[in-house]
């Protein structure tokens, strides 16, 4: 088992370019879905200590919205996308075509839509890493949590505290260029997947000589 | 002003009157509030996972585990003079964070803690003299080492709620 706190700086460099594809990918979804410019950051492959991941998104009570997914296959992971719950009222917006600022509340319609935002743009970010590593990976039905910062996260990273203190997170922002929407899309490998993925783009501990 | 300790995922922290021990954002995990009201001493714990079995390789840290943690948590205050006889035991979290899949074993991780808390309370024979657990949401807790309270506040559909935990 590979421990997050060892890869190498080329490692990771590997890593973050599967998060540079795949997010890619993803944002060309929501572009098209929502028809906007979306800009994208550049990813980040962070590993950092489990009670940190909070600060990313301003702090453990930090009131935002997660919906989960798991990723089923050669290479379980998962996928969280995180939105500040103002940002979120936006995009259900956007995606419904009212006027923004029309949505004030969270109900099961406004849950639904960003479910299905955020598996579309999973659909797509998958894709991609089916493609570059030939795996065949699954996704799960989205689950949807408004909560704390610091509850959403740390109940969705728990089993990175199997093998460890720190969780290896490929993060990337999303943002709406005129309305300033942020979006945080992470992907984090299981501990068992990670040789896997590594193996599977010729940079893993079973490809050095 | 008073002194306020926060202790994060994996860790305890024990304090004496005056002063507040904190702990934000509990989802699945748990925080452990210990108090003994005679000498005023009081302890929190955040524990992760129910067992230390399930560590895999490595350096365990006990206070991640509610198997392990209780024990080492309730040893510390015993040093520092309480007692296991008149510590009074109150748990908080173990929630379900994301309500669509109940068969994954990821998701049942808050009733497992909650679980493995009470069964080393038991087998240590402390009172659990209150609990705010289970639900979906996620909670933050504070032991105030005056009183031995423990408020917890929620922020349910973005409504802040703030309750003395009695």
């Amino acid at each position: 088992m590979i421990k997050v706190e060892e890869l190498s700086y080329f490692e990771r460099d590997v890593l973050k370019e599967i998060g540079n594809i795949g997010a890619g990918h993803a944002a060309t979804a929501l572009s098209q879905l929502l028809a906007e410019k979306i800009n994208m950051s550049v990813p980040a492959v962070t590993i950092m200590p489990l009670d940190r991941v909070s600060d990313l998104l301003g702090g453990p009570e930090e009131l935002v919205i997660g919906i989960y997914m798991r990723v089923f296959g050669a290479a379980p992971s998962k996928i969280i996308f995180v939105f500040k719950r103002e940002d979120a009222l936006i995009l259900v917006d956007k995606l419904t075509r009212n006027k923004i600022g029309e949505t004030k509340e969270i109900g099961e319609f406004e849950e639904s839509a960003l479910k299905e935002i955020s598996n579309i743009m999973t659909g797509a970010y998958l894709y991609a890493l089916i493609q570059l590593t030939g795996f065949t990976l699954l996704p799960s039905v989205p689950a949807f949590a408004c909560d704390m910062a610091g509850a959403i996260l740390n109940s969705a990273l728990l089993d990175c505290a199997v093998i460890g203190d720190h969780a290896l997170i490929i993060e990337t922002q999303f943002s709406i260029t005129e309305r300033q929407i942020n979006g945080h899309f992470f992907l984090v490998p299981e501990p068992g997947a990670l040789k896997t993925i590594l193996n599977a783009l010729g940079v893993g501990p079973s490809c050095k000589k | 002003m008073q002194e306020i300790v926060q202790v994060t995922m994996a860790e305890f922290k024990i304090m004496k009157a005056p002063g507040q021990i904190v702990t934000l954002g509990l989802g699945s995990c748990i925080g452990v509030c210990a108090y003994d009201s005679i000498v005023k001493l009081g302890g929190m714990l955040h524990i992760m996972l129910p067992n230390d079995a399930m560590a895999i390789g490595g350096v365990v840290n006990p206070a991640k585990f509610a198997n392990t943690g209780v024990p080492l948590l309730i040893k510390e205050l015993e040093a520092q003079g309480a007692s296991r006889f008149r510590i009074e035991i109150k748990i908080v979290g173990g929630a379900h964070m994301f309500s669509a899949n109940g068969q994954e074993s990821v998701f049942n991780i808050g009733t497992r803690n909650l679980e493995a808390v009470e069964e080393a309370c038991n087998f240590l024979g402390l009172k659990i003299v209150a609990k705010s657990v289970g639900g979906n949401n996620g909670r933050s807790v504070s032991l105030d080492l005056e009183t031995g309270n423990v408020y917890v506040k929620t922020l349910e559909s973005g409504i802040m709620n703030y309750v003395l935990l009695a």
